[in-house]
């Protein structure tokens, strides 16, 4: 048993002219200060510092949900009246704090000032106080700056970003070898399939970015090719085009089609003929399909409605109606980009509602109208859903969980089924 | 600016939120960016409601700053006036709303609504969640009581004949800790005293139940953060008194009888006789002889704190070894309880001078928030919570007040699980050169059975150490170090070492850190047999 590699054999639709929905008004989701949840234990060198208020630092300790870490790398500089009104220099408080937290952590080699709401909106030059404090800390500690304000980012726009600011930090390509560079955080676990994949499969050198240490920065130049891990990444993916690099279309590696679609962009980037590309990749191929099959009878046929979250909606609603027969009711999508999600575009089936914004209210009605027999959504959302009887799927886990590969994709297919497999258990 | 990793208290907008989904009938209408939406999920998924907070977002975006943000709220205000219907709205901003100064309260005005539109003005960069919801339900409290108020000037009439006398309960709200269960418990008792609820506010009542609230003849204030301020213009406007003991322990919650008897013209004898609670009968049984002087560090709300520390001392003989509370606004309060133990009062909402401070007393039990559960945790403290903020596991299923008679029940259990029982202790002590038992045995019903904390000892002083000098702002050395350092301050001669061993050993790990701390005090570089007996000399209570 194997499944259509071909990305191409999809439904002819060109998707360009695919409508979309476009809706603005009330939103519920979270902003891009909640990258840091998942940013700072990828990269494990790094502290995270939000600029902002009460609010922000809120927040990140609800999204963190319970307080594992003692003693996180992540905090927020609380900007108080007197800040405000100008009663004190915020540049000066800025410096202040920094001093104070790299005195108590020496252990931090790079930390990222954060912009959030206010302090975009008050107009506080983070980019400049980083360089000023980068000139005070260097070399010891590489200061960044970057927007993770709810009116400039949802979500997992703030890894996007994150990587952007790094990206001038990248050191140049060095040789006229071509190099791959898999940019979006991957779970260590992830990364690590791939790469034996790909060194299965000759390709190389391969990098990842970000990195797990900031000290090891990948290179980059004109012959950098590369590969979105996550859809949510325009901004990083243009600093690195300035700097040469190219993207590779691709599909996004969730479910076995999605892996194949991506490691085949990359073979064929490299030189790599078919046979060999078939005869790597078939062993893992047939193994995650197995392991699939067992969620097929679950999941097949039946009704899904995404709300907007983290731009991963489109690649999973592929992933549920092309491998798992499930039926899409409306894929909602925080932002869609149409360049970099085109190889996805076309393999979505005909006609699915789709939706790129939010009015949560509408979208609310439409989904209690539909009655799906499962809701991705927020955290939010979640609860009131189930009380009114609609099964739901937290869509945050399929961001912190590891789903991407051939090794995972059965395990994405279970986050799917488990609610629905949950909800028949239960007879009281 | 502040250095903050971990918050006590959220925003007060969040207050505010707080204050409008335990209500019905009233919509919040907020002028906040994308993102501020994080704080629907408090009360979904913490306080697991059923329901969406009565809440809507503006939501602006930077490509809105340009145009126009207060048509965007007008819109807002008018979509969720039509598809709500609230009986009242409540209007304002979050911190970032108040930056672009869009007046949410004069917009909503212009708008029309045929219901009371109440504008909530807080002061984000200032204020925090409990001003916030105690302000918003003072606003509340005047915009819709405030038109039936008496003339300035009238005396209240007098309560017929034959006409139970009646309070409103005021104070719990969404999110409180435990205050579902508290409002509850507190009706039971008044009602057996002879004494009817009018309105219980904000929890469960509408816009159109805040309105009579004058109807009563006297409030109880439940929670003081909260309802203080609400309770004092209704004494000024109203001349309803309330009352000022928090019922939670079981000599305030007689106290709190005497107090509401007063004011109700009922006489207290009755109901003081009849009713108890086991928590005296509990604390007076051979079982909890070992709770004697047990230290104690507590830590939360004000009103929280305070009741603790009472009970702690008074009903379960606990020796209160530090006092604090994240309330600034109840700093006087506080100082006073903890003068009263004898112990330096606390105030502060970092949570990294609390974590310092309890390394520092090395108590033998951690009452506090969700945050010293954590600290306790690190430095391998048992712990109970006994105020917000807390976790999803303080919204249990079950029946489980605070205040009143059956509350003290719960709190006895809840205090005193954490710790080994006296029995248990006793059959260890006998039982102590089985195989199974090691020193430091935790206790048997908290799930790791006998794994031995062996790190502790070294590690809480190291944490002590480490806190210390960021508190100090002098760097920090690692924890390895810092470990180095303390083993190395005092050496253990081998005759001192074989002492040791001879002391029972559910103290002997308490015997070491003493005499330990005692030699590093006293430049003692080796640890004779004299050292230790020194040593508990100086400690001998």
């Amino acid at each position: 048993m194997t499944v259509h590699v071909q990305p191409c054999a999809a439904p002819a639709e060109d998707p360009v002219s695919r409508a979309v929905r476009t809706e603005s008004g009330q939103r519920e989701v979270f902003c891009g200060l909640t990258g840091i949840v998942w940013l700072h234990r990828k990269i494990q060198d790094a502290f995270f510092l939000v600029v902002g208020s009460r609010t922000c630092a809120h927040l990140i300790q609800s999204a963190a949900g319970v307080m594992i870490f003692a003693e996180p790398r992540f905090g927020t500089a609380i900007m108080e009246e007197k800040d405000l009104a100008g009663l004190t220099d915020a540049n000066d408080e800025l410096d202040r704090i920094v001093t104070q937290l790299l005195t108590r952590r020496p252990d931090i080699k790079l930390l990222f000032l954060v912009g959030s709401c206010p302090s975009e909106v008050i107009k506080l030059d983070l980019s400049r106080a980083a360089l000023r404090l980068s000139q005070r800390f260097s070399p010891g500690v590489r200061i960044l700056n970057y927007s993770g304000s709810g009116i400039e980012t949802t979500f997992t726009q703030g890894e996007d970003s994150c990587l952007a600011s790094l990206v001038p930090a990248l050191p140049a390509a060095q040789d006229e070898t071509s190099s791959l560079l898999v940019i979006g955080s991957l779970a260590d676990v992830v990364e690590d399939q791939f790469m034996r994949m790909f060194d299965a499969l000759g390709i190389g050198p391969v990098q990842f970015f970000p990195p797990r240490k900031s000290t090891a920065l990948p290179s980059v130049g004109p012959n950098t090719k590369i590969l979105m891990a996550q859809p949510f990444l325009p901004d990083t993916v243009r600093a690195l085009q300035e700097r040469g690099a190219k993207r590779l279309a691709a599909p996004f590696p969730l479910g076995v089609e999605g892996t194949t679609g991506w490691l085949r962009a990359a073979a064929d980037a490299f030189g790599i003929d078919a046979a060999t590309f078939d005869r790597v990749t078939e062993p893992n191929r047939v193994r995650a399909e197995r392991a699939l099959g067992a969620y097929k009878a679950e999941l097949g046929g039946r009704r899904i409605f995404f709300f907007p979250d983290s731009q991963l909606e489109i690649p999973l609603a592929r992933f549920l109606a092309r491998e798992l027969s499930m039926q899409l009711v409306e894929v909602g999508t925080p932002y869609l980009h149409r360049e970099h999600l085109a190889e996805e575009l076309k393999l979505l089936p005909a006609g699915v509602a789709l939706t790129e914004g939010q009015d949560v209210d509408l979208q609310l009605d439409r989904c209690r109208l539909a009655r799906p027999d499962i809701a991705v959504c927020g955290l939010g959302l979640a609860n009131p859903l189930e009380a009114e009887g609609i099964t739901t799927k937290w869509s945050i886990e399929l961001v912190f969980t590891p789903i991407q590969g051939y090794e995972q994709a059965a395990d994405l297919a279970e986050l799917f089924a488990r609610p629905l497999v949950r909800r028949a258990k239960l007879v009281a | 600016m502040q250095l903050t990793v971990w918050t006590y208290e959220g925003p007060p907008h969040v207050g505010a939120m707080r204050i409008a989904t335990g209500m019905e009938g009233l919509h919040y209408v907020l002028h906040a960016p994308q993102g501020d939406t994080y704080a629907d999920l408090l009360f979904t998924m913490i306080e697991r409601r059923n329901k969406r907070p009565p809440v809507t977002y503006t939501t602006f975006a930077a490509r809105d700053l340009g145009r126009d943000t207060a048509e965007l709220f007008m819109t807002a205000a008018r979509d969720a006036y039509a598809r709500f219907q609230p009986q009242a709205m409540i209007v304002g901003a979050s911190c970032t709303g108040s930056l672009i100064q869009d007046d949410p309260g004069g917009l909503a005005k212009s708008l029309g609504f045929p219901i009371p539109v109440i504008a909530i003005d807080l002061p984000a960069y200032q204020r925090k969640e409990n001003w916030g919801a105690a302000e918003t339900f003072y606003q509340l409290v005047r915009a819709l009581a405030g038109p039936n108020a008496p003339a300035p000037g009238t005396k209240r009439p007098e309560r017929a004949a034959g006409v139970r006398p009646s309070c409103n309960l005021l104070g719990p709200t969404a999110l409180g800790f435990r205050h579902r269960d508290d409002i509850t418990e507190i009706t039971g008792l008044l009602g057996k005293l002879g004494i009817d609820v009018n309105v219980v506010a904000p929890m469960g009542s509408t816009p159109a139940d805040i309105a009579r609230l004058g109807d009563a003849d006297f409030n109880v204030v439940m929670y003081p953060e909260i309802a203080g301020q609400a309770a004092s213009w209704l004494h000024r406007i109203f001349h309803q008194p309330f009352t000022k003991t928090v019922p939670i322990g079981v000599s305030a919650t007689r106290d709190f009888i005497q107090e509401v008897t007063a004011l109700a013209g009922i006489d207290p004898a009755p109901m003081l006789q009849a009713s108890s609670s086991r928590l005296p009968w509990y604390s007076h049984s051979v079982d909890s002889t070992y709770l004697t002087n047990k230290r104690v560090f507590i830590f939360g709300d004000a009103t929280h704190a305070i009741a603790a520390a009472r009970i702690a001392s008074e009903e379960l003989g606990f020796k209160v070894v530090g006092l604090g509370s994240y309330s600034r606004e109840f700093g006087r309060e506080l100082r006073e309880a903890a003068k009263r133990y004898d112990v330096e009062p606390l105030i502060t909402d970092d949570y990294l001078e609390v974590e310092a401070k309890v390394a520092e007393l090395h108590p033998e039990l951690v009452l506090g928030t969700q945050m010293e559960r954590h600290i306790a945790k690190r430095l391998g403290v048992p712990c109970a919570v006994i105020s917000a903020p807390v976790h999803v596991q303080d919204f249990p299923a079950r029946y489980a007040p605070q205040m009143g008679f059956e509350g003290a029940n719960v709190i006895f259990d809840t205090w005193v699980h954490p710790l080994m029982m006296g029995l248990e202790e006793h059959l260890l002590t006998m039982f102590k050169d089985d195989f199974e038992f090691k020193d430091g045995a935790m206790p048997s019903h908290l799930g790791t059975g006998h794994a031995a904390p062996v790190a502790e000892a070294v590690a809480a002083p190291a944490a002590a150490v480490a806190t210390e000098s960021v508190a100090t702002g002098v760097a920090a050395p690692d924890i390895a170090s810092a470990t180095a350092v303390a083993a190395a301050a005092a050496v253990w001669a081998p005759e001192a070492e074989k002492e040791l061993q001879k002391i029972p050993f559910f103290v002997r790990g308490k015997a070491r850190r003493n005499t330990e701390r005692f030699a590093n005090e006293n430049g003692v570089a080796t640890i004779t047999v004299e050292t230790l007996y020194d040593a508990k000399a100086h400690f001998a209570r």
